[in-house]
């Protein structure tokens, strides 16, 4: 049987994806990932010695597009979905640091 | 307490170059550079539900032909990831990058060092990613996004550790700069953030024979080459400080980020929430791999040219150029071209050198172009070289010929008639000057002819007599040769 996800592993994730989840959905959610993980560890029944790792579920390869530009979405329709827009911009809580990733 | 104390700068490179697409590296959107805000944005750039990122054909092969040119091996099969963090400046909650295929590896770049010698780095890898957007602090208390940038392909290089001194890792960034440039990939143009540095810094020090590793410091988002240059220097001094002070050793989890400060010059402590490099890298569902054929490959390699650093090496080596001269040529391509065509439509090097690297540099500073685009065929600055050669024209005039070539886009055969400036060779004709000069001058003759101190003085005078009487046309060597004839 796969080691089941631990109460700390939900609350860690949920807090890297930005969630803020109830005690109840910590227990609720470490049940279902937990139950989801032991269906998946079925998969370690096959005998996958010898197989090539899989890195897409399609045999596709090569699906390229040329580079011209086309038209944008345009500001308005960009920034319709928005909770809050200031002027052009997406209006987002205060960002302290630049940490970004890219 | 007295110690035997020396220590060693290492320093690895992670950096960011903006490939110059047409469009973004999923989608259509344009890239360019200081639109309106949000104006070249799309669904694919927004991460709505259902969207179908497509991967740009062209910004894949100009990662692999930097790869190439960087001697890595090119993988034959390299697929997609999604690196996940949570930040507005990229709305789908992660960005598209390569995580354990990447597109290229294990090769090294030759960077010139102050010796005129050269070093080759190690790079680790080179892969391609999606650039986030801009996230503006400016404006009250929130924070302002813009996502025009979200999407525009990037290569990420990471080099090994191999640079030991803040001179080898600016010498690193720019001869990428001028390599992504020769290879038409990249504009490298850092006012526009094309470029950006990330180092991994630490020292290994010895003290009393014994060999300490103080912990590595990266210092995040450099985007000049003397921000880069400075900090490495200044962390180099930091940690050397650190350790003195309390002698602490690089060990688990102890590397640290740090931000430099442009005004202060030094770099500040950056609070880093430990998971945030929890990225949880998997494969991205929604783009398939890409396999590199031998054919494809072949192609890639056929766009290729001489790395300028080897343009360097041999304008030093065949033409005997100064390393200064040599690295001045080789600042772009187009001068370079220029340089080379020029050579093989039988232009004297080292001649063609000054007159590129001094008139023509001057003219394409106040143009704000490159010297190699000011219009000018090779052959006619080949021809104005040979000019000078043959004793036709004076070095001094050829660049005001030349500035009139740029100008009129005249010949300079045709330019130095129009202006006056073919010198006078004719010994016949220069001969009757010299003939009334030295009649008009007794007392600088008997200077000259009285031998001393003087007569070298004397001997001035009356060249420059006789440049003056024929309107600066004379050719000197001629004039001192008659000078020499008549009065020994």
């Amino acid at each position: 049987m796969a080691k089941k996800i631990d109460q700390n592993q939900v609350i860690k994730v949920a807090k890297l994806s930005r969630l803020d989840l109830t005690e109840d959905e910590v227990q609720e959610f470490t049940g279902q990932l937990s139950a989801i993980l032991d269906y998946v560890e079925k998969m370690n029944e096959l005998d996958t010695a010898g197989v090539e790792p899989l890195a897409h579920c399609l045999p596709v390869s090569n699906v390229l597009r040329e580079d011209s530009a086309k038209e944008s979405l345009g500001t308005e329709k960009v920034l319709a979905n928005a909770p809050q827009r200031d002027d052009e911009f997406f209006k987002v809580p205060k960002i302290l640091d630049d940490g970004s990733g890219a | 307490m007295s110690s035997d104390l020396h220590y060693k700068l290492i320093v690895g490179l992670e950096i960011h170059v903006q490939l110059c697409t047409k469009s973004k590296m999923f989608c259509g959107c344009a890239v360019e550079f200081g639109q309106k805000p949000n104006s070249r944005v799309c669904p694919v750039c927004l991460g709505m539900p259902g969207v179908l990122p497509v991967m740009n054909k062209q910004a894949f092969e100009y990662a692999v032909l930097v790869g190439l040119a960087l001697n890595c091996e090119i993988a034959q099969f390299t697929k997609w990831d999604r690196k996940s963090y949570y930040y507005p400046d990229l709305p789908k909650n992660y960005q598209i990058s390569q995580y354990d295929l990447p597109l290229s590896a294990n090769g090294y770049i030759e960077i010139p060092l102050e010796s005129g010698k050269t070093k080759n780095i190690s790079i680790i890898r080179a892969h391609l990613e999606e650039d986030a957007g801009k996230n503006l602090h400016t404006a009250g208390n929130f924070s302002q996004v813009d996502l025009n940038r979200t999407g525009t392909p990037l290569l990420e290089i990471v080099t090994e550790p191999d640079m030991n001194s803040a001179a080898e890792v600016r010498a690193l960034a720019v001869e990428l700069q001028r390599m992504v440039r020769f290879l038409g990939v990249s504009e490298a143009d850092m006012q526009k953030g094309h470029m950006r540095f990330e180092p991994n810094i630490n020292l290994i020090i010895t003290r009393d024979g014994t060999e300490y590793r103080t912990p590595i410091v990266e210092i995040k988002n450099l985007n000049s080459f003397r921000a880069l240059e400075r900090s490495v220097d200044y962390e180099q001094a930091r940690q050397l400080d650190e350790f003195l002070e309390n002698g602490v050793v690089m060990g688990m989890g102890n590397k640290t980020t740090r931000g430099w400060d442009d005004e202060k010059e030094i770099t500040v402590l950056q609070r880093e929430k430990e998971e945030a490099h929890d990225y949880r890298y998997f494969p991205d569902p929604d783009l398939v791999p890409v396999k590199m054929t031998p054919q494809w490959l072949s192609e890639i390699q056929g766009r290729l040219c001489e790395l300028p650093i080897k343009r360097q090496l041999r304008y030093v080596d065949q033409y005997k150029l100064s390393d200064y001269d040599a690295g001045v040529l080789t600042a772009d391509r187009s001068t370079s071209d220029l340089f080379d065509e020029a050579v093989k439509a039988g232009a004297e090097p080292k001649r063609l050198c000054n007159i590129i690297t001094q008139t023509g540099l001057k003219i394409a500073n106040e143009k704000g172009c490159s010297a190699g685009d000011l219009g000018l065929k090779a052959q006619s600055v080949a021809n104005l070289a040979g000019m000078i050669e043959g004793g036709t024209i004076s070095a001094g005039s050829a660049g005001q010929i030349f500035e009139a070539m740029v100008e009129t886009g005249k010949e300079p055969e045709v330019l130095a008639e129009e202006l006056n400036l073919i010198q006078k060779s004719d010994a016949g004709e220069l001969e009757a000057i010299v003939d009334k000069v030295l009649a008009d001058n007794p007392k600088a003759v008997d200077d000259v002819t009285g031998g001393g101190k003087k007569s070298k003085k004397a001997r001035g005078f009356l060249l420059g007599q006789v440049m003056q009487k024929s309107k600066g046309q004379a050719n000197p060597k001629v004039v001192s040769e008659i000078l020499v004839k008549k009065l020994g």
